[in-house]
């Protein structure tokens, strides 16, 4: 398969890109943190999505969804990412509609896949309990209880926490942290009686929430797939999710680049236009080079990912290289626009605070650069 | 059957027929390389063999026209010739600067004639070419390129210097960038002339490295005939082919030999714990070297189909040359630290006579040759990004 955009792909990028621009700039994003939002994004921009297809775009054609591939859900990421676009696109549409589809038997499919690709219902994975990626160190209890299971713990950093409506937790049935086996995912309602949802204001002014259980009763039907096996579902869904989350950094850094070079070309100082200066002019230049080898190794991660089998060494290749590039773009961009880059009254600062938090999720840098290690047998 | 599965089955056949026995096994190194010329020295009859016979069929240069030596082949069955020559494990005839550099020049500026005398000496491997390009004061600044060309009427008299002349030593002609008028802002006095390096008034003189023996000359001319006949293009419009010339070289460098990964060198010399390389802090540092080098080579692949697909890879390459020679620096410097000490064994059988030192002193010039880091980057802020000079 040819390493570019096929046709029908740069169509979407085309109507993606434009889509975002006009509904969800990064002065919604502005506008939802000023206002407290709770909820973390515009509702509005939501059903607008739903309709052009966005929130369906992995779902089945028999559930209702576009069923566009990964290359394709890429796509619609690396445009919110441009544009700092708020929604429950990555928490929903790639995490929890991926998890239901792969794990979820055919009666949790028809009710939740539908509602998700109508933009109806919010699912998300809650899977961190610390500050460190690491789902195998799961310890929230689901004990047998009643003929289902009863969850103590806490889970944290939770995707649309602040407006989810179906959780899908990954609880310890058996074994110790650290163990791959004894892990399960549990679909578990918000309105559950024991749960506490704390909305989180996280430097991105996003919706995440930490979640505490208190013995919180769900039936056995509250099952996705094989008890004591969630990681068997769930490990090739985090890596679809990583590079998605790798290119909505792509279009973050992406931006980060244009609108610094834009900035050289008008701002003046000592009686000319600061982008003549070559100490300025090779930072975006390396930057420029960094950002295309990124944009390479993302889509080369989408498209074997697509096609199935083992992916994870390009799915930590990804994540690990836009984290890295991400990371420089957005530390670059401020630099670069000098100090009116440190104001909040200017817009490049919202990039370095989503990027952080989406450098995290899922694992950061050190955390795929050891897994990519892992995979190749070293 | 269509005509590019007729057009296989024939390549096929011959290829089997033609190819010699000793040609179908893995090249053991530089020393097996066919540079072709009048004075190579040829490594065994079957290199010459296969030499004659593809250059006779046009196949060293299989899409150039056959009028000047070339196969005539389009892109599809030059495609299926390669295949086919992989498939069989063939050695690749002929390698050249002829080839790679000089023939897209002549092709696109060079007229009927031009093209007749040389192109098809090229193909066929009898004359190797060398490229007189930088100067002492002019480096990264070429345009600033001072070695003068005289008028006088037919033939042109040149004196002056060039420097990290490839193989000068060992080419029978030079393509070379000469100044025809001093009095023009610089990049409209230069000129393209070709010449023969047997010439009265040529001398050449090869550089020692940091590295030890290397190919790069320095070369002089002292009152030198260059006839002009030999005048590539028009007089002072020489920069236009000069930098067409450019853009190949620096996509050929980006594009040379993608490595096996560290981590096998790394586990086999220093030992693994628990299946993790036993030094931490180098497996840390080879797997964010990895990352960036898997990352690059998708980048080429994308350029690749790209340009498949019809697009023009311009600027793009000078981003492809910056990146992937400070990646090899950066590489070999990994290297050294896998085999510690051993690594600065400079002679003996131990080392194959300092093997890895050499090569890793070699790296350094990769970001300048070509056209330094900085240049690319300059070529970037200013065609892709469009900054202001």
């Amino acid at each position: 398969m040819a390493l570019i955009l096929n046709e029908e792909q740069q169509l979407l990028k085309e109507s993606a890109d434009g889509f975002f621009a006009e509904k969800a700039p990064i002065s919604q994003l502005r506008h939802l943190r000023d206002s407290k939002n709770e909820v973390g994004y515009d509702q509005s921009l939501w059903k607008d999505m739903a309709e052009m297809g966005f929130a369906g775009i992995l779902v089945s054609e028999d559930h209702g969804g576009a069923d566009f591939g990964l290359v394709g859900a890429g796509i619609v990421a690396e445009a919110m990412g441009k544009n700092l676009s708020a929604s429950p696109y990555h928490a929903s549409s790639i995490v929890g509609a991926s998890i239901i589809a792969a794990g979820g038997n055919e009666q949790q499919k028809a009710s939740l896949l539908p509602a998700i690709t109508a933009g109806e219902t919010v699912a998300t994975l809650a899977v961190d309990e610390t500050g460190q990626h690491d789902p195998e160190g799961s310890v929230l209890a689901a004990e047998a209880s009643d003929g289902g299971y009863k969850l103590s713990g806490m889970k944290t950093f939770v995707q649309e926490g602040g407006a989810a409506d179906q959780f899908i937790v990954l609880a310890r049935t058996s074994g110790n942290a650290g163990d791959r086996d004894g892990l399960s995912l549990l679909l578990v309602e918000r309105r559950a009686g024991g749960l506490i949802v704390d909305s989180t204001a996280m430097a991105d002014s996003r919706g995440w929430a930490r979640l505490t259980f208190e013995g919180v009763q769900v039936a056995a039907d509250a099952l996705l797939g094989e008890e004591g096996k969630a990681m068997d579902v769930l490990e090739p869904v985090l890596d679809k999710a990583r590079i998605i989350l790798a290119a909505e950094l792509l279009g973050m850094a992406q931006e980060c680049l244009d609108r610094s070079v834009a900035y050289l070309k008008e701002r003046k100082q000592f009686g000319v236009l600061i982008g003549s200066f070559q100490g300025l002019q090779h930072r975006a230049a390396e930057l420029y080079g960094e950002i295309e080898v990124t944009r390479s190794a993302i889509l080369k991660a989408l498209q074997v990912a697509d096609m199935g089998g083992d992916f994870r060494w390009f799915a930590s290749l990804a994540k690990a290289k836009a984290c890295k590039t991400a990371e420089l773009a957005t530390n670059e961009a401020i630099q670069m626009h000098g100090g009116i880059g440190m104001t909040d009254e200017f817009d490049i600062g919202f990039f370095i605070k989503r990027a952080r938090t989406v450098q995290a999720l899922y694992g950061d840098f050190n955390y795929h650069a050891d897994r990519f290690a892992r995979c190749a047998g070293y | 059957m269509s005509n590019l599965e007729t057009f296989r089955s024939e390549t096929r056949d011959w290829l089997e027929e033609n190819c010699p026995p000793l040609m179908r096994k893995p090249s053991s190194g530089e020393d097996d390389i066919c540079w072709g010329g009048r004075n190579f020295v040829f490594q065994s009859e079957d290199q010459k063999l296969w030499l004659e016979r593809m250059g006779t069929r046009g196949w060293t240069v299989p899409t150039w026209p056959t009028e000047y030596g070339g196969g005539g082949l389009s892109k599809e069955e030059a495609k299926i010739l390669a295949a086919e020559m992989r498939r069989i494990k063939a050695r690749t005839p002929l390698i050249s600067f002829g080839i790679w550099m000089l023939g897209p020049a002549l092709l696109k500026f060079g007229t009927h004639e031009q093209k007749l005398e040389h192109l098809p000496k090229i193909a066929r491997g009898e004359i190797r070419w060398c490229q007189g390009y930088s100067e002492p004061n002019a480096g990264s600044d070429l345009a600033a390129l001072a070695t003068k060309a005289e008028d006088k009427g037919d033939h042109y008299i040149l004196n002056g210097q060039k420097v990290w002349t490839s193989y000068a030593d060992k080419a029978d002609w030079i393509f070379c960038l000469v100044r025809t008028d001093f009095e023009v802002s610089k990049h409209n006095g230069i000129s393209f002339v070709l010449f023969d390096m047997a010439s009265e008034g040529v001398s050449v003189k090869p550089i020692l490295l940091i590295s030890g023996n290397s190919p790069f000359c320095e070369t002089f001319f002292d009152n030198v005939r260059a006839d002009k006949a030999n005048l590539i293009g028009e007089e002072n419009k020489g920069w236009t082919i000069a930098k067409y010339l450019l853009t190949h070289e620096r996509t050929g460098i980006s594009d040379m030999g993608l490595p096996a990964p560290l981590n096998a060198l790394a586990t086999e010399k220093r030992g693994t714990v628990d299946g993790e390389i036993a030094d931490k802090m180098l497996r840390h540092q080879i797997a964010e070297h990895e990352i960036d080098a898997a990352a690059f080579v998708f980048t080429l692949e994308r350029a690749k189909d790209e340009a498949k697909a019809g697009g023009e890879l311009g600027a793009f390459s000078s981003m492809l040359k910056g990146y992937g020679t400070e990646l090899n620096k950066a590489r070999h410097e990994l290297i050294l630290k896998v085999n510690g000490s051993d690594a600065f064994e400079w002679e003996g059988q131990f080392s194959n006579e300092g093997a890895i030192a050499r090569q890793w002193l070699r790296t350094k010039g990769n970001s300048i040759e070509g056209g330094t880091t900085e240049v690319q980057l300059n070529i970037i802020a200013k065609r892709i990004l469009d900054l202001p000079t």
